[in-house]
């Protein structure tokens, strides 16, 4: 029987997931906050980044919910633990290989001693064992074959969107009351509330790629294999949720830190605002990396020292992952602080606030009723402009052994470990680019997406464009 | 302005104490000498001799607030935060665990670090303002949409891709520079001019944008508007007007980040051999070398609260309307 793991992010996962729905279903009922949001999705640039990030975030978080397939089972297999993504790139997973291969190869990528039927041997670049496996005469059928299944990856693609769209268009006619066909015209000219549009063709382009990936890992190593044969794509597929992590976790971990005392600070003023500014001008005094490096080196000296504290190799990687998220969280938390300092400040010198206060209303009363709905588009604001710098801070932090467990996957590692292919020769140049491409993609529609929604939310920005 | 800078020194004070104190409870609390010892001397070599012998020689086998043995003052300073964190304020840094003087390895690295950060920040400054002005001279056309999206795509770039790519491309296909290395004097220029094209790359995309958007703040003011209505050329007044104003908070910015060029730069420090401050302290976390570790630490808070001091004094110069009390 399989049963569900709870790993401690996964938690912290799941609870960001109804923080945003709870938030979703605050802000539809708020004009203040809903206007915005409209702004952010009728930008084209805004709806196409915030389709490429939601492959993204499917995919971390089919990776987030994990089970031990074999719960009664007691021997040492019971103890690995899989997640719904492995679940579904299973053939990714378990086809191992020896050694390097090129992307989508036929071939090992270094030459071994091959024992021919004959008895004797010959020094020549052996088959994979799963790459183009199904070809008999790898030589001749290579390339149709190849062609042959990217059609069929292709077509399948066009077909997933075909349906999606077709249920869009239909929900959309059902809920702007037109028929069908009106409401397909609408689009296809360009809506002018929501570019439905460019929305397709993003989805199209996401589709077509995902589908052809997929139709085409079951017969090959797309992306090849890495040092122990193990499949990059999947690797790299894997590394989305410790990117995802990295961002969202660390901002969640600050935030209640961050608006606490930011409001705190610039509400009471006097010495609670000494207290508080002497303490986050403190913590950004230190250097961020070397707090990170301090940091993870003590966690690294208490874990060694209490090993018996985790069940497992996952469990800790957990961990560390989890603390670096914290330890982000508190380089990172200041910046925030002194924005919602500032604001708050501003905001309790404001009459409806000094009526408040005159009116005898609690101090708790007024920063929950009207200082925190005030800061919100701000904390929205450094929420999206910080994730794509954490994504890009991981990859450095694994590079330099202060970032995650070097068992996890994550993209940093996998640079990391490409530096010396890069010096092999002929190089080995796969693993680098495939963490690179997806670093680059999931970073720029991050970058594209905050840009639009500091765009929506910042009034002051918006009366100068 | 003489009475401000004092308070603002004294202020420092506090700050620096209060970094000591976190650096120390993160270091000796956290983690008691004995676990750091522990890891140190790895799972075969622990003994409780061999454990006392490395503290020993680090200096680490004191109490950690208050020494009961001692008589007088003593009580207070034959302590490892007195010993270990109070001597940082006299910036003596103690030995390395290989045995060298700290402070002379970082009076001696700090060179190459500057050899590589100060070209870095005034070529990356020339090139940054020289694109920003052209996107801002060509505002609201296809050069400024494009200009930005590419900045932005520059932006999105992995900063290890730029160093990786450029040692791939300029060392090892077109065997232009060593791939890595450093030699003092002028023979070091060699090894340097890769990591500053690289370093000022790098720097492009976020610099750019950011250049644009105070350029762009300054041109909607009401001066330039007046300047447009009494006829001035486009040009004259981007350079006399917008150019000079928008120069405030730029070289505010640059004067901030003045003192943390001595820092160095870990990543590109490391992946071209230079033997800076940055190398340092990666192979200090390697090494698991707390004592530079905590040195670094505490250097650069000294010098980010420099910088902090410096900007507020540097208004005065650049500003005249801002009056420090």
């Amino acid at each position: 029987m399989p049963e569900l793991v709870f790993l401690w992010t996964d938690i912290l996962v799941f609870l960001l997931v109804a923080l945003v729905t709870v938030f979703i279903l605050y802000a539809r009922k708020r004009p203040h906050l809903s206007r915005p949001w409209r702004m952010v999705f009728s930008s084209r640039i805004g709806i196409s980044s915030v389709i490429v990030l939601l492959f993204y975030v499917v995919v971390g978080l089919m990776d987030s919910v994990h089970y031990r397939p074999d719960a009664d089972a007691s021997d040492e297999k019971s103890v690995e633990m899989l997640s719904l993504l492995d679940f579904a790139l299973s053939d990714m997973r378990l086809q191992q290989e020896k050694t390097y291969s090129a992307p989508l190869a036929t071939h090992l990528y270094t030459k071994e001693n091959i024992e021919q039927p004959d008895g004797t041997t010959i020094r020549d670049y052996p088959r994979l064992k799963y790459g183009g496996a199904h070809l008999d005469d790898p030589v001749n059928d290579y390339s149709r074959d190849l062609f042959k299944q990217t059609i069929t990856g292709v077509s399948i693609g066009i077909v997933i969107w075909a349906v999606v769209a077709v249920i869009l268009v239909a929900i959309l006619s059902l809920n702007n009351h037109q028929s069908f066909n009106d409401q397909l015209r609408i689009i296809m000219h360009g809506d002018p509330v929501i570019p439905w549009r460019t929305a397709l063709w993003t989805l199209l382009a996401m589709l077509v790629l995902l589908a052809t990936l997929y139709n085409l890992s079951q017969y090959y190593h797309v992306l090849g294999t890495d040092k122990v044969g193990e499949d990059v794509l999947y690797q790299a597929l894997k590394s989305i949720r410790t990117g995802l992590l990295i961002g969202t976790l660390t901002t969640l971990v600050m935030l209640p830190a961050a608006i606490l005392l930011g409001i705190m600070a610039g509400y009471f003023k006097g010495w609670v605002d000494d207290l508080i500014q002497y303490t986050y001008t403190t913590l950004n005094s230190i250097p961020g990396v070397l707090l990170i490096a301090a940091a993870i080196l003590m966690m690294q000296i208490y874990m060694s020292n209490h090993e018996a504290d985790f069940a497992s190799l996952v469990e800790r990687a957990d961990m560390r992952l989890l603390f670096l998220c914290m330890i982000l969280g508190v380089t990172s938390w200041t910046g925030l602080c002194r924005l919602l300092r500032g604001e708050a400040l501003k905001l309790s010198e404001l009459d409806y606030v000094q009526a408040s206060t005159a009116f005898g209303v609690g101090h708790f009363t007024i920063i929950l009723k009207h200082i925190l709905p005030n800061v919100v588009h701000i904390v929205l604001i450094t929420v999206v402009l910080d994730f794509s710098g954490l994504v890009l801070a991981e990859a450095v932090l694994s590079y330099v052994n202060i970032g995650v467990d070097p068992s996890t996957n994550s993209w940093g590692n996998m640079i990391n470990s490409a530096r010396l292919e890069m010096a092999r020769e002929p190089i080995v140049w796969w693993s680098l680019t495939a963490s690179l491409f997806f670093m680059f993609t999931l970073v720029l529609a991050a970058n594209l997406f905050s840009d639009v929604v500091r765009d929506a939310f910042d009034p002051r920005l918006r009366s100068q464009s | 302005m003489i009475a401000y800078i004092i308070r603002r020194l004294l202020y420092a004070i506090p700050i620096l104490l209060g970094v000591n104190i976190f650096t120390f409870s993160l270091f000796f609390v956290v983690n008691s000498p004995d676990d750091m010892a522990r890891m140190h001397l790895g799972d075969k070599h622990v003994t409780p001799e061999a454990i006392e012998s490395w503290k020993a020689d680090r200096g680490y086998e004191k109490p950690l607030l208050v020494n009961a043995g001692q008589q007088g003052m003593a009580r207070f300073t034959d302590t490892i935060f007195f010993q270990k964190s109070v001597n940082l304020f006299i910036f003596n840094f103690g030995q390395s665990d290989s045995g060298r003087d700290i402070l002379y390895d970082i009076s001696q690295r700090m060179w190459p670090s500057l050899a590589i950060a100060i070209p870095v920040l005034l070529v990356g400054l020339l090139v940054n303002i020289t694109f920003a002005l052209l996107i801002a001279f060509f505002r609201a056309t296809y050069i400024d949409i494009w200009g930005v999206v590419l900045c932005v795509i520059m932006m999105s770039i992995s900063g290890l891709f730029y160093i990786i790519g450029g040692q791939f491309v300029a060392s090892k296909l077109l065997h232009l520079v060593p791939i890595s290395g450093y030699e003092t004097g002028f023979a070091a220029i060699k090894f340097l001019i890769l990591p500053v094209i690289i370093g000022v790359i790098g720097g492009i995309g976020a610099g750019t944008r950011w250049y644009r958007t105070l350029f762009l703040e300054e041109i909607n003011k009401d001066y330039v508007r007046t300047a447009r209505a009494k006829g001035l050329a486009e040009q004259i007044i981007l350079f006399r007007h917008v150019f000079k104003n928008a120069l405030i908070p730029i070289l505010t910015g640059v004067v901030v980040i003045l003192p943390l060029l001595f820092m160095g730069s870990l990543i590109t420090e490391s992946f071209f051999g230079i033997p800076g401050l940055g190398s340092y302290t990666i192979d200090a976390i390697n090494n698991q070398d707390f004592a530079i570790v905590r040195a670094m630490v505490f250097l650069g808070s000294v010098l980010y609260i420099t910088g902090l001091i410096l900007t507020d004094i540097s208004y005065t110069f650049v500003d005249p309307r801002v009056r420090l009390s």
